[in-house]
């Protein structure tokens, strides 16, 4: 046990290094999430009316949640370049043990996540967002947001030992990132939506979380989606926590 | 015995990647295992490594079966695979340090151990550089003391000096060769004749996955019939009469390549039989180009063996 914590901790260690030492990657992910704010804050969202809520408050939450799932897609991209460059061999060869190669590189993934949730909140306030709710709530909702982005490591670290080539995680990696954020309530409400789409947008794993979010942080009922949204991140954990030490045990062979 | 190798098998698909073998490695000793590309050199390496799974056969390292006792036996092994598995974007030091986390040493040791490679390794002066600043010299370097940081009984290196410049390569012989004497048991892979000559105190030939001759340097030498004489001829027309009077002395039947006007025989008397040979072309005025004892080279036992495992090949349908 305690040599699982301790390996796990150095590819942690391994891992934020990385991520320090390529700035680039870090602006990228930080970007990306900020033009989706402004762009829809200021360009787009003019059309788009919510009853009953400013347009800011409703966007911002979701916001929140693209922040902590696109820092991932680094991670499948970066297991797929460990995979091609024999790193992960040497690994293999270690007596280091064996969750601890994922296992770390996903708590970089989190702690890429509370920076990158930082910088947008920050950013959220700038632009008008504000928190209606107590502290407690607010800190919930936080954490609920880094509880779903910590789940969704693991997808794309499934991502990335199934392609093993950094080309097709990356590309690999976009496409649940758009059907998630863009089927979704996290810009536009649902009801706009032709009626075959609604079920799904409504109620799929991201729509989920933003609404719990929004509730969270807005000092809003939240219990409903709360406990879905929390359903939703245990269950995605769990599948892609067990296909990923399944492909990692088999990876090489 | 520190490697034992039973009737192991590896299948990827149809193909058959290793095909029943079976070697030993002894304690202190330097095994290459020889073989053109897609011999299953790697193969072997990885199932050793515990990265593989043998599909028949086992093979144990210092007693620990690779599939049962793979956990254990990692502590036991280093291993510098194809490429340097270094991470570039750390330091040299922070590399060996984490590697020697994950054998499990304690931080105090593996601090110390970190210097005494990188110094070991003359690595001292880029020691907190990012490895991407690195040659690749260095890298390989730095991969080989990676796989030392825990002094591992056995290592395994796959193809250790490949695209390495000439002084190098010297210098990762010369740190294998210490390893050695300090009793480290080393398996390496090679396509260089002249490394595993340098290195080697045993050889196993591997061919489309399967051992084709294991021996020792002078040993394999033998087997291809030692030492030949070999006259070349200034004018293809006396290549008859050289052939002849090589044969006569000889006492068998020359070998004759008419492109590079060339006669060899087998000889065990070396010197005094040149000096025979060089008396008898002068009494017959065959003018020579070069006369010339010489010793086969690992290449041509290399060649030898290989080639004729290809020509059996293209006979079968």
């Amino acid at each position: 046990m305690s040599f699982l914590v301790r390996d796990t901790i150095g590819v942690a260690k391994r891992n934020l290094l990385r991520i320090v030492r390529t700035p680039i990657m870090l602006i990228v992910t930080a970007v990306q999430p900020a033009l989706l704010l402004l762009l829809f804050r200021y360009v787009l969202g003019g059309a788009i009316t919510i009853p009953g809520e400013s347009y800011v408050d409703y966007l911002v939450p979701a916001v929140f949640v693209e922040a902590v799932l696109i820092g991932g897609m680094t991670t499948s991209i970066g297991l797929a370049e460990d995979l091609k460059s024999g790193i992960i061999d040497r690994f293999r060869s270690l007596p280091m043990a064996r969750p601890a190669v994922l296992a770390g590189r996903t708590l970089a993934d989190l702690s890429r996540s509370v920076l990158s949730l930082a910088i947008m909140v920050g950013l959220g306030i700038a632009v008008g967002f504000r928190f209606h709710a107590g502290i407690g709530a607010i800190v919930g909702g936080l954490l609920l947001i880094l509880g779903f982005g910590y789940a969704f490591s693991w997808m794309y670290i499934t991502i990335g030992l199934a392609t093993k080539d950094p080309e097709s995680a990356q590309i690999a990696g976009i496409l649940p990132f758009f059907v998630l954020m863009f089927a979704s309530n996290a810009i536009v409400p649902v009801a706009t939506m032709p009626h075959w789409l609604r079920g799904f947008a409504r109620n799929q794993p991201l729509s989920v979380t933003v609404s719990a979010a929004r509730a969270l942080l807005e000092g809003a009922p939240a219990t409903h989606w709360l406990w879905q949204a929390l359903a939703w991140s245990a269950a995605i954990l769990l599948v892609f926590l067990a296909l990923a030490l399944g492909l990692y045990r088999n990876a090489i062979e | 015995m520190m490697i034992e190798v039973d009737g192991v098998v590896k299948r990827f698909g149809s193909t058959r990647a290793l095909d029943n073998v079976t070697l030993r490695g002894d304690r202190g000793r330097v095994l290459a295992l020889l073989g053109p590309n897609g011999a299953g050199k790697t193969t072997l390496i990885r199932i050793l490594t515990t990265l593989l799974k043998p599909d028949a056969g086992c093979a144990r390292i210092g007693g620990l079966d690779v599939a049962e006792d793979a956990g254990r036996l990692r502590s036991l092994i280093g291993f510098a695979g194809q490429y340097a598995a270094v991470d570039e974007l750390l330091t040299g030091r922070e590399n060996l340090e984490l590697i020697g986390l994950w054998y499990h040493l304690d931080k105090a040791e593996y601090r110390r151990r970190a210097t005494d490679v990188l110094e070991r390794f003359t690595l001292t002066e880029a020691a907190d550089r990012l490895v991407k600043t690195y040659s690749g010299g260095m890298r390989r370097r730095l991969d080989i003391g990676a796989a030392l940081i825990a002094r591992p009984q056995v290592l395994f290196l796959d193809e250790p000096t490949t695209g390495l410049d000439p002084r190098t390569r010297n210098d990762v012989w010369e740190f294998i060769e210490e390893l050695v004497g300090e009793g480290t048991t080393v398996m390496l892979t090679t396509q260089y004749m002249d490394e595993a000559e340098r290195l080697a105190h045993e050889i196993v030939v591997l061919d489309s996955g399967a051992v084709i001759a294991h021996g020792t340097v002078a040993g394999l030498k033998d087997r291809l019939g030692g030492d030949r004489l070999e006259a070349r001829v200034r004018e293809a027309a006396v290549l008859g009469r050289a052939a002849a009077v090589l044969g006569e002395l000889a006492g068998t039947t020359p070998h004759v390549d008419p492109d590079r006007q060339l006669v060899s025989v087998p000889t065990k008397t070396g010197t005094a039989f040149l000096l025979t040979a060089a008396r008898r072309f002068e009494e017959e005025h065959i003018s020579l180009d070069d006369l010339g004892i010489r010793r086969p080279s690992l290449d041509d036992v290399f060649l030898a063996l290989t080639g004729a495992r290809a020509t059996d090949r293209e006979g079968t349908p």
